[in-house]
């Protein structure tokens, strides 16, 4: 049997509170998200749906617990493995975009050719621009985005390595629901083109479109 | 996309904190050229003033020792033609009391003058044997009075007979000095009776404030036999001696004593003699003059390197301020700049860029600051340095620094970078789960 994309097994995550008090953030999570998966992770605020994401996308080793992915052990590579395990296999997406301030959006979109050469990824940038109706503000930076353009441009810097896996910190959670519809829809699209999408999300419409959906509890994944 | 890219967006994006680092380092390498450029000004001042003073030093010694070779070379022809006058006193005779006294008490032979005359003395011209005592006037109330016998110049027998020097007074004949004709109301041809002899007067003085004013003069034969005294005399004059070298003196006395041995000879003051002293005197003073001047460069040479370490040390704790200063503030920007650029170095980080590649982009940046802050500075350095020149820097010419220009070039970048490596550094190792999750 061959790995899936995602597999998360007994990951525990706390972290330290004041006066030497811990804080229980994940509670053994197993988790596995394979190709065409659409994932929907929900769950009261607090309860560790984006400690979880961050553990899962190797930017946060855990306290117990293993995560591969592609068959790799995240957190047995050392951090510089981990980051080339990254920039190939894994896409991010959050809530507040998290844009480069100072580049325009073709170059936002072509951020991730620092972390590793992407072939023809200029042609790559502009017909995801193309695709995501951002032709027209190739040259606007950021700020002069609104904001369901900024999502727009932070997937599209998110799929330009061609991951396998996207992690999605609810990147709905700032767009009006025409926006937000517009992201959901190339999620599912980038699912059902092969790829897998954990989306973390408060909002009951973006869980519909998903095509599996996961509550979490103070710090326990239910199904 | 790459680094450079990055890098030069980043720039354009915040200006002002990166302008702001640039002229922090600008600031610092402007205090280093200052002080460079001020120690050089302070070394030139130091060398002109010293070389003036040199200068001023060999025009004063050139001067003097022309001017005292023509002195010289004028006292030498004056001594020369104006020669000087020595006494010839008895052998055992002491000179302090001839000092005390004026006249020696002790007396020798009429006959060494007829000696010395016969002798082949050169350098004495004239001879002016003579006899003095002090003696009571029995005639005039015991009067003091100072007689001198003379008899006129003894000739040189080997030379041409000279022009007589002084009046000869003739026999049966007295001169007298202004206080005794004075007193007694005498005037020439007038007769007056000394020591029980009858005598004419043959010339009355005129005043002239010392002994010769109680003076008599008469024959010296008739003075001899008056003081019992046949064939003796106590002093000979030579008058207008001409030797013109330095011992004249000494040369003198050699002379005497091998025709006259035991006899003492002491110098007259003369206008000669008086000359050479003040020739002494001047030469003595310019001498001091010069050895002050030289003394005086030293003394500036030893205070402008003292200064110079002074100054030195007070330019060394400023820099080392200012240098401290502007490593503190360029960490400080590159702090800030790093906290600011968090959320994109985590983004950064999660897409898998490596920590190095982001480092380098921020060394770069910090890189830039330094080389571009320098090179602004030289730039100036440059551009000012005529005015400078002409201005505050005395003459220094801030050009003649080029050569440590890339020194500074390559040691500012270096020094920016390290004031920046650690918030860095830092910022690239924060954690970027906790930068980017989205509470
Ligand atoms: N770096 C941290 N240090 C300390 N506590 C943390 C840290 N990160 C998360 N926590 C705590 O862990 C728990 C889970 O946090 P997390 O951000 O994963 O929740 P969440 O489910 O994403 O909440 P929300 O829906 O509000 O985003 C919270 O109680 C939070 O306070
Ligand atoms: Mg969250």
């Amino acid at each position: 049997m061959t790995d899936p994309l995602l597999r998360t097994t007994n990951v525990q995550k706390s972290f330290a509170g004041p006066n030497d008090s811990t804080v229980s953030a994940v509670e053994e999570a197993n988790l596995v998200v394979d190709k065409g998966d659409f994932v929907a992770l929900r769950g009261p605020s607090g309860c560790g749906k984006s400690t979880l994401l961050f553990v899962a996308g190797g930017l946060l080793r855990p306290d117990a617990g293993e995560v591969v992915i592609g068959g790799e052990n995240l957190y047995r590579q050392n951090t510089s493995r981990r980051a080339k395990i990254r920039a190939s296999k894994v896409g991010f997406v959050f809530q507040q975009f998290h844009l480069v301030p100072y580049l325009d959006t073709l170059d936002n979109v072509l951020a991730p050719t620092l972390a590793r050469s992407i072939p023809d990824a200029r042609e790559k940038a502009n017909s995801l621009l193309e695709a995501f109706g951002l032709s027209n503000r190739r040259h606007h930076v950021p700020a002069t985005l609104s904001v369901g353009e900024q999502q727009r441009v932070a997937l599209a810097r998110a799929l330009l390595p061609e991951p396998k896996l996207l992690l999605a910190d609810e990147p709905t959670g700032n767009l009006d629901p025409e926006n937000a519809e517009a992201i959901l829809s190339h999620l599912l699209t980038f699912s059902k083109d092969g790829g897998a999408v954990l989306m973390v999300t408060h909002d009951d419409r973006a869980a519909e479109q998903a095509t599996r959906s996961i509550l979490m509890d103070k710090g326990r994944l239910k199904t | 996309m790459n680094l450079g890219r990055l890098i030069w967006r980043e720039i354009l994006h915040r200006p002002f904190s990166f302008v702001l680092a640039m002229a922090t380092v600008t600031v610092a390498v402007g205090c280093l050229i200052a002080v460079a450029a001020l120690l050089g000004s302070h070394d030139l001042r130091s060398r002109t003033m010293t070389m003036e003073m040199n200068e001023e030093a060999a025009r004063l010694e050139s001067e003097f020792s022309a001017e005292m070779k023509a002195y010289e070379d004028s006292v030498r022809k004056n001594m020369k033609g104006l020669g000087f006058n020595v006494f010839i006193f008895p052998e055992g005779q002491e000179l302090s009391e001839v000092y005390a006294e004026g006249f020696a008490s002790k007396t020798m032979p009429e006959e060494y003058v007829k000696t010395l005359a016969n002798s082949n003395i050169v350098t004495v011209n004239h001879l002016l044997p003579s006899l003095t005592r002090k003696l009571k006037w029995p005639e005039q109330n015991e009067r003091t009075v100072i007689l001198i016998g003379i008899r006129g110049e003894v000739p040189l027998s080997h030379r041409d007979p000279k022009k007589p020097l002084i009046d000869r007074v003739k026999k049966g004949h007295l001169v007298l000095g202004y206080e005794l004709h004075k007193s007694m109301g005498l005037q020439e041809g007038n007769a007056t009776t000394f020591l029980g002899r009858e005598f004419i007067v043959q010339k009355c003085h005129p005043e002239s404030g010392g002994k010769d004013d109680i003076t008599i003069w008469m024959h010296l034969t008739e003075c001899q036999e008056l003081l019992k005294q046949e064939g003796r005399i106590n002093a000979i004059k030579a008058l207008e001696c001409n030797c013109a070298s330095i011992d004249r003196l000494g040369e003198i006395r050699r002379e005497i004593a091998g025709i006259l041995p035991g006899t003492k000879v002491i110098e007259t003051k003369s206008k000669a003699l008086a000359r050479a002293e003040a020739r002494n005197k001047a030469k003595k003073h310019a001498e001091e003059g010069i050895a002050a001047k030289k003394d005086e460069t030293i003394k500036l040479k030893e205070n402008r390197a003292k200064l110079r370490i002074e100054n030195e040390r007070k330019y060394a704790a400023l820099q080392g301020v200012v240098l401290i200063a502007t490593i503190v503030s360029v960490g400080f920007l590159a702090f800030t700049n790093a906290r600011a650029r968090q959320t994109e170095i985590g983004i950064l980080r999660a897409m898998g860029t490596s920590t190095g590649s982001i480092l380098g982009a921020l060394m770069s940046r910090a890189f830039l600051i330094g080389f571009l802050g320098a090179a602004f500075a030289l730039l100036i350095a440059w551009l000012l340095a005529g005015a400078l020149q002409d201005g505050v820097l005395q003459g220094f010419d801030l050009l003649s620094l080029q050569g440590d220009a890339p020194l500074v070039l390559i040691a500012a970048p270096i020094l920016a970078c390290a004031a920046s490596w650690l918030p860095a550094f830092y910022a690239v190792n924060r954690d970027p789960a906790t930068i980017l999750r989205n509470d």
